[in-house]
């Protein structure tokens, strides 16, 4: 029977990863609970329940930093910082209604634990580019911190790298500083339409060595959408630069304001254009964007019942496939051929993310390591044990 | 500045190593006579000299395999190097451990102008990047002072930063891959020309991890297209207050500069001596703000930023007209530090980082510093991101001055810990900040980071005597006490 344990403070939170130690109990880590259906199932005796360490310890907007308890849910961060005109700029998803779930839930470290990011990830880098510092609990009890909360910062190794994306499987977070930037005063929109993947793909490579400072560029079938964001003379100007730059395909080309544009990509973030079945899996597969085409083609031959778009200029694939008891892991992944890249599981029934690799399986050298790693932060292996298999 | 003490059981078998290595690197590959080692003796952390035990230079990513094998095997220690421009001692020889440098490797291998991003060997220097590709119009966003110089491996080492990291990030943020190579020989591959790792983000780790983990043999680097503009304003404030308060309220008014550089009234009064660039000399904070972007952009933020500083009190406000003017603005601090050269026999150069809301406060103090030490200090800063560099003016001849110097280094970067600042913001630990470890981290933060060391290096043997004060053994690190405890919290709510 799973039981349930709360801490409220940062020394409750020690003295449960201490005591867990102690037991050789393993721990199921989680905040809000959003993402649990994302990764290897677990089966733990014992939860670790982070929503009693909560709430915004510090927020300075003319430092661009703000520093926020573990449980912190992402709502109430991001109504704050609008209140100031400010934003996470790794703009991270709301995967919850694609998951099965309610929207707004989940909190920023879960957001953070996945290294999630929208599609600014292309200019603006993903959460791992935005965790300044952190404190938390090792999986030998002890709090120990890393990095800061000022921007510029190679004191010692940056452990929040690696933190970042990995699934509360190292350690547990307590606190953690995050850099925050202004919001762009608008955002516009070019839409070129009716160009098939091959030309889509290329028309968002043009525009991303394009001077024009494009910081979104996703390719829905039909619809290729370039994203421009700033003070409002420079996002005129650049949306016209971009319009000269794209006339020469001669594509049809149509444009959004800065409110149907912030509908258009919060979409694109939440993976609301993929429409997929309720019952279908769902992969993420980021690859060189050039290769995008090649790959869902390749996909495509097998499983001619795929639906995908492409995010971060065709570097991010969301590919939907009808249901199967191995969601197609091998067609997926051998997709991806040498071109480099990785495929992650992203939803599937529980049955089948226990039977099939939901990351990227690595070389066998890099698993030793990641392995020698896992152990330097949590030796007995008690936090979220197999969750990134 | 102590190092570990050498071990004679390596020294007494040097020639045997030096004939391992030959048998890996043929030819000139491999110095171990001391006027060729002399070149290799220290990196630009200059005051502190070490001849290696040997150097050898690798050609080939089998070679640099063949060679941290047979230092695992053998236990021999080992310091790679890049361009050798560390300023924290990164790469300074140890007497007992072979100096494996990196700058045969300095090929372009590819670039790829579609998924914008570049594939070099770790010797080709950080402007050899920009330079490959500028003709198409691109670059790489990470320009640390020293990029004539400094090599990508040594960045990748160093994660370095340099004046536009605000707007463009530091190197860990323009990085897509690399390939290096472990201590016991294996070759791994961590990301490429996609984002974001599959496991764990190893490659974020690597980045600013000094040497100590593992040797980079290939750099995949995301490249950007060139600004189409860019325009400086000079700001004087006749106060430092002034200046800082700018600096915030840019910021607070949702500008990010490309730049945004202070310099103090000494280190004004230096660069314009030194290169004439017009500054204002009766300023007590100078600022340079760079903006980029669409010129219509850069038009309208130049105006904003203008008008910020005139609310501020500036007493002087000039924009760049050309870029011949803009790169006359930028003159003087970039060549701050060889301007501060002239009026002193040595300078050190510290590299804390502090809240951009602290500046003043900082300044001040040491200011009291500097008086009770008897040391001049002038102050150059990347104010945007908090970013200091205070140089300290002294005379290496002197001993006792030398040690003061040290003392008051310390001083300064203590008080940047402690309003909330971090030791080193883009110079690396290597051995200069080494010392001071513990004023930032406690003992068990240090352990975990050390712990992290043990997963890549178990026996401590690459870039030995760096960034950690004392290093403890991995399996006395490794080793876990448990104590079975039944509920030593019974008031945590449990459910």
């Amino acid at each position: 029977m799973t039981q349930t344990i709360k801490p409220r403070s940062s020394e409750e939170l020690r003295q449960a990863v201490e005591w867990a130690l102690g037991e050789g109990v393993t721990l199921d880590v989680r905040g809000e609970g959003s993402k649990l259906v994302l990764g290897k199932p677990l089966q733990c005796a014992q939860v670790l329940d982070l929503s009693g360490i909560s709430g915004i310890v510090d927020y300075a907007p003319e430092e661009l930093v703000i520093t926020l308890r573990a449980g912190t849910p992402m709502r109430e961060v991001e109504a704050l910082l609008a209140q100031r005109n400010q934003m996470l700029a790794f703009e991270p998803p709301d995967l919850g209604p694609l998951l099965g779930q309610a929207p707004g839930q989940g909190t920023l470290v879960g957001a953070v634990m996945g290294n999630l990011a929208g599609p600014r990830r292309l200019s603006a880098g993903a959460a791992r580019d935005h965790l300044l510092g952190f404190s938390g609990v090792n999986g030998r009890g002890e709090a120990f911190k890393s990095g800061g909360r000022v921007m510029k910062n190679v004191t010692g190794y940056d452990l929040s790298k690696v933190l970042a994306g990995s699934w509360g499987t190292l350690a547990v977070l307590d606190e953690v500083s995050v850099k925050v930037l202004p919001a762009p005063d608008q955002t516009a929109t070019l839409v070129l339409l009716g160009l098939d993947d091959a030309a889509g793909v290329r028309a968002m490579c043009a525009a991303m060595g394009s001077p024009h400072e494009v910081s979104g560029a996703a390719h829905l079938p039909g619809r290729t959408a370039l994203r421009l964001e700033g003070v409002a003379p420079s996002v005129e100007a650049r949306l016209k630069g971009l319009r000269d730059l794209m006339a020469d395909a001669g594509v049809k080309m149509e444009e959004l304001g800065t409110l149907e544009s912030r509908t258009f990509w919060c979409e694109v973030r939440d993976v609301a254009p993929l429409k997929a079945a309720p019952d279908a899996v769902v992969w993420k597969i980021s690859c060189p964007p050039t290769e995008g085409p090649a790959i869902l083609a390749r996909i495509k031959t097998r499983r001619p019942a795929a639906q995908a778009f492409y995010d971060w200029s065709g570097g991010l694939i969301w590919l939907a496939l009808p249901p199967s008891d191995d969601a197609d892991h091998t067609i997926v992944r051998g997709a991806l051929g040498a071109t480099g890249g990785h495929a992650t599981l992203i939803r599937a029934p529980e049955a089948v993310r226990a039977a099939v690799p939901v990351f990227h399986p690595q070389s066998a050298a890099l698993v030793a390591l990641a392995a020698r790693v896992k152990e330097s932060f949590d030796p007995k292996g008690l936090f979220n044990p197999g969750r990134m298999g | 500045m102590e190092m570990p003490p050498l071990d004679p059981a390596i020294l007494a078998r040097r020639s045997e190593i030096v004939a391992a290595l030959r048998a890996i690197v043929q030819g000139e590959g491999v110095i171990d006579d001391l006027d060729g080692m002399r070149p290799y003796e220290c990196d630009a952390l200059s005051a502190y000299r070490q001849m290696p035990l040997v150097v050898v230079l690798p050609e080939t990513v089998d070679q640099v395999a063949a060679i941290l094998r047979y230092c695992q095997d053998n236990k021999v220690k080992v310091v790679p190097r890049g361009a050798g421009t560390s300023l924290s001692g990164g790469s300074m020889p140890v007497g007992d451990a072979i100096l494996l440098a990196m700058g045969k490797f300095n090929r372009v291998l590819e670039i790829d102008y579609a998924n914008r991003c570049a594939r070099v060997q770790p010797g080709v220097t950080n402007l050899g990047v920009t330079k490959a590709v500028e003709h198409e119009g691109f670059y790489y966003a990470p320009d640390p002072s020293s990029q004539i110089a400094c090599s990508i491996g040594g960045n990748v080492a160093e994660n370095s930063g340099g004046v536009h990291c605000l707007k463009y990030g530091l190197t860990t943020n323009n990085l897509l891959g690399i390939e290096m190579v472990l201590m016991n020989g294996e070759v791994v591959r961590l990301g490429g020309k996609h984002l974001d790792a599959g496991g764990y983000d190893l490659l974020g780790l690597m980045t600013g991890s000094e040497g100590l983990l593992g040797v980079v043999t290939e750099v995949t680097v995301r490249l950007l297209r060139k600004p189409s503009t860019a325009r400086a304003v000079l700001l004087g404030f006749p106060t430092e207050a002034g200046a800082a308060d700018c600096v915030a309220a840019v910021i607070a008014s949702g500008i990010i500069p490309g730049g945004m550089e202070m310099m103090d009234k000494e280190a004004t009064k230096c660069a314009e001596a030194y290169v004439g660039a017009g500054y204002p000399l009766d300023a007590e904070g100078l600022l340079i703000v760079e903006l980029d972007g669409p010129p219509v952009e850069v038009d309208y933020l130049v105006e904003r930023v203008a008008e910020i500083a005139r609310g501020r009190g500036a007493t002087t406000i000039r924009v760049s007209h050309d870029e011949q003017e803009r790169v006359l603005f930028w003159a003087g601090r970039k060549a701050a530090f060889p301007a501060v050269g002239q009026i002193s026999p040595d300078y050190m150069c510290l590299d804390g980082s502090v809240p951009r809301g602290k500046l003043v406060e900082v300044l001040a103090e040491m200011r009291v510093l500097s008086k009770q030490y008897g040391l001049r200090v002038v102050n150059v800063f990347h104010a945007g991101d908090g970013n200091l560099h205070p140089l300290i003016l002294f005379d290496a001849n002197d001993p006792a001055e030398l040690k003061r110097c040290e003392e008051l280094g310390a001083d300064i970067l203590r008080l940047c810990v402690r309003v909330g600042g971090v030791l080193t913001g883009e110079h690396g630990v290597g051995i200069e900040k080494r010392d001071l470890m513990g004023v930032q981290f406690t003992e068990i933060d240090l352990d975990q980071q050390m712990r992290v060391k043990c997963a890549f290096d178990p026996d401590h043997l690459l870039n030995p005597g760096k960034v950690f004060p004392k290093l403890r053994r991995c399996a006395e690190l490794g080793r876990l006490v448990v104590t079975q405890n039944n509920l030593p919290f019974p008031d945590i709510p449990r459910f």
